[in-house]
């Protein structure tokens, strides 16, 4: 026990007697660690970006959609049917999120006057499902279903096409052509990129309410209907909802897509075995310095190792000592090297970065930084082996002498 | 039983050309607890190998050595260290302190190869010796802002930090004035009596082997016994003698003015 506390305390103090040195040899081993944790973070928040970009896009992993077209123009839809359905599906399969989702043109009065407008009509659920954020207001909720006038949520172009600068003043906007309905905008979606148009959400069953959209040339539509379901019952669940779809549309092609295939992943991967590449290869030349310090150091030191041995210090200890010092100073580098890791994660740009910022921020990689120390501790183990070897190889009455 | 005991000690290094050189032969000496003993000797006559064989750093290459009746060649090298920790302490003709460290971290530093309550009280105890030499108002100061005087008691204090049962001393008074020199053996004498410790002193200088109760001469690797008598004896030719009754032109009392090192015998 006291052999074991003696060469901490030993290594300990050669190194804040060595502070110059042990500092400069320990700055490429820092400075590793710091890349080996701090990149892999980027990496993580970089994977989410793009992860939730893509959910964005497609929907949560696993989103299933269930989408149905009419074969011939004269097919009729009942949409009452497929409404329930769609209800009686989501309650018998336990479907926690659901949404119905069609896009469509519908007219909305701008001071230019009346133009149609992309619309997508939806229920409250897509906004968790497809992670619309909003850069003011609010997304959907339960409550407006309840509400008799609709509610809207539109984007940033919407607005500025509707000569409003925010949300303050509670604007409102008609919506329909014939027989117009006023709609409070309750939320702004930002912009997604250069030269979008304006676009409009819009609750499904308002806005089956208040406006019925002409049916296109090629025949009637229905909305698609999202499900987010656990990956392990997708399977299971896709050919069931498919049946149920086909049974309630007679002479309706219904496909069922998951969005399985599409996404990110593969970046996650790569990117995180070139980040830690880069951080072992930092660690590689760290260690490389700290063994020629730490040898040049040896050689400075011989004659004080003769006098421990005269202390009566075996060599297995003066090895272990040696060994120490090394390990010691890369620990404390390492330790270091994870508090940058942490400061430089706590200030990367997220929002300059990933467009939109990133709503499930990935926690600190603390197996990252885990790694990053048990490398430098085996890099600062590995690095004192050669020295510690020489400072035992060394005679004691020479070593005194010297 | 003595503390010490060589009997017949050789001690021989081959050389590049594969000569054989004798550096010790046959010697043969005891020391008691408690007791100390001089050895003189002219550079180069095997004085330190002594010490370091007795010391336990250097091995002979034949004959006995007995530490309290236990042949030390039937030592391990772990227990040989051991023994040298607990038993032995060393005072350098250089001091040999550990630069960058405090006086206090001086005295300590053997304290950390010692177990129990000597590691875990390492600095109170190192505390109380720099006290027991007389520095114990400098224990924060680094080696280099001492006198030689006190470097060399802070050596001292090193040494007997651990409480050995031998205090080996090279030299302890060759990088000293002779005034400075003689306070340094006053203290050195009067703390080994004071721990039962046994002392055994190389030196050049008579004056300095005269405190010892036993005197040896070592000569080409041969240690004779040698009666110094007291204090005011020089060297004339090889052998020591009583001031005034031969004396070498240029010589120094207490500081001998040594001719060129007389080398060891080699051997074909």
């Amino acid at each position: 026990m006291t052999g074991l506390v003696g060469a901490v305390v030993e290594a300990w103090d050669e190194l804040r007697l060595h502070k110059m040195r042990v500092l400069l040899a320990l700055i490429g081993v820092a400075a590793a660690v710091t890349a080996i944790t701090a990149v892999t973070a980027a990496v993580e928040m970089l994977a989410q970006g793009f992860t939730e970009q893509d959910e964005r896009f497609n929907g949560r992993q696993v989103t299933l959609s269930v989408d149905a077209w009419a074969t011939s123009p004269d097919v009729q839809a009942d949409t009452a049917a497929l409404d329930a359905t769609y209800a009686t599906a989501l309650e018998r399969y336990g479907i926690t999120y659901a949404s119905r989702d069609m896009y469509t043109q519908v007219p909305f009065r701008f001071p230019g006057g009346t133009r149609p407008t992309e619309t997508r009509a939806v229920d409250p659920d897509l906004g968790v499902m497809q992670r619309i954020g909003v850069t003011e207001g609010r997304w959907f909720t339960d409550a407006d279903l309840q509400t008799f006038a609709p509610v809207v949520v539109v984007n940033e172009v919407f607005l500025e096409s509707l000569g409003v600068s925010g949300l303050a003043s509670r604007p409102t906007v008609l919506l329909g052509d014939a027989s117009p309905v006023r709609a409070t905008i309750v939320g702004v979606t930002p912009r997604m990129w250069q030269g979008e148009g304006p676009s409009v959400f819009v609750l499904y069953d308002q806005l089956a309410r208040w406006y019925t959209p002409a049916d296109p040339e090629w025949g009637p539509t229905v909305p698609s209907l999202k499900v987010w379901v656990p990956p392990e019952a997708a399977d299971d669940l896709a050919p069931r909802l498919q049946r149920d779809v086909v049974a309630a549309l007679p002479g309706w092609e219904v496909q069922i897509n998951d969005n399985r295939s599409m996404g990110s992943s593969g970046l996650d991967g790569a990117a995180r075995w070139v980040a830690l590449g880069v951080g072992a290869f930092a660690l590689f030349l760290g260690g490389l310095g700290l063994v020629n310090i730490a040898l040049v150091t040896v050689r400075h030191r011989i004659r004080e190792i003769g006098i421990r041995r005269s202390f009566g210090a075996t060599s297995g200890r003066i090895f272990f000592g040696v060994l120490m010092e090394s390990v010691v100073a890369t620990v404390v580098a390492g330790v270091v090297g994870v508090v940058l890791a942490v400061a430089v994660v706590k200030n990367i740009p997220v929002d300059f970065l990933f467009g939109g910022g990133i709503q499930d921020m990935p926690p600190f990689p603390v197996s990252a930084a885990a790694v990053g120390m048990v490398c430098a501790t085996a890099v600062g183990a590995l690095a004192g082996l050669l020295p510690a070897t020489v400072a035992v190889r060394v005679k004691v009455i020479d070593a005194i002498r010297y | 039983m003595s503390l010490l005991e060589l009997s017949g000690v050789t001690r021989s290094v081959r050389l590049p050309d594969d000569r054989l050189l004798e550096i010790l032969r046959g010697v043969t000496l005891s020391v008691d607890t408690g007791e100390h003993v001089a050895v003189v000797g002219r550079s180069g006559t095997g004085k330190s190998t002594l010490l370091n064989i007795l010391g336990l750093l250097d091995a002979p290459t034949d004959g006995e050595y007995l530490l309290e009746g236990t042949p030390i060649g039937r030592l391990s090298a772990r227990e040989r260290t051991r023994r040298r920790g607990e038993d032995f302490g060393f005072v350098f003709q250089q001091f040999n302190l550990l630069a960058g460290r405090t006086a206090l971290e001086n005295v300590a530093a053997p304290l950390m190869y010692a177990r129990g309550g000597q590691f875990w009280r390492r600095k109170t105890l190192a505390a109380q010796m720099l006290d027991r030499v007389g520095l114990g108002d400098r224990l924060d100061t680094m080696p280099e802002k001492l006198s030689g005087g006190e470097q060399q008691r802070v050596a001292i204090a090193r040494a007997l930090v651990r409480g050995p049962r031998v205090i080996l001393a090279d030299e302890p008074t060759g990088a000293l004035d002779v005034e400075t020199g003689q306070e340094v053996m006053g203290l050195l004498d009067e703390i080994a009596s004071m721990t039962g410790a046994a002392l055994v002193t190389i030196t050049h200088d008579l004056a300095v082997a005269a405190r010892a109760q036993r005197h040896y001469r070592l000569t080409e690797g041969v240690l004779v016994p040698v009666d110094l008598g007291g204090a005011g004896h020089e060297w004339v030719g090889d052998v020591p003698t009583v001031h005034g009754a031969r004396s070498l032109p240029g010589a120094v009392r207490g500081v001998p003015e040594l001719g060129p090192s007389v080398p060891a015998q080699v051997q074909p």
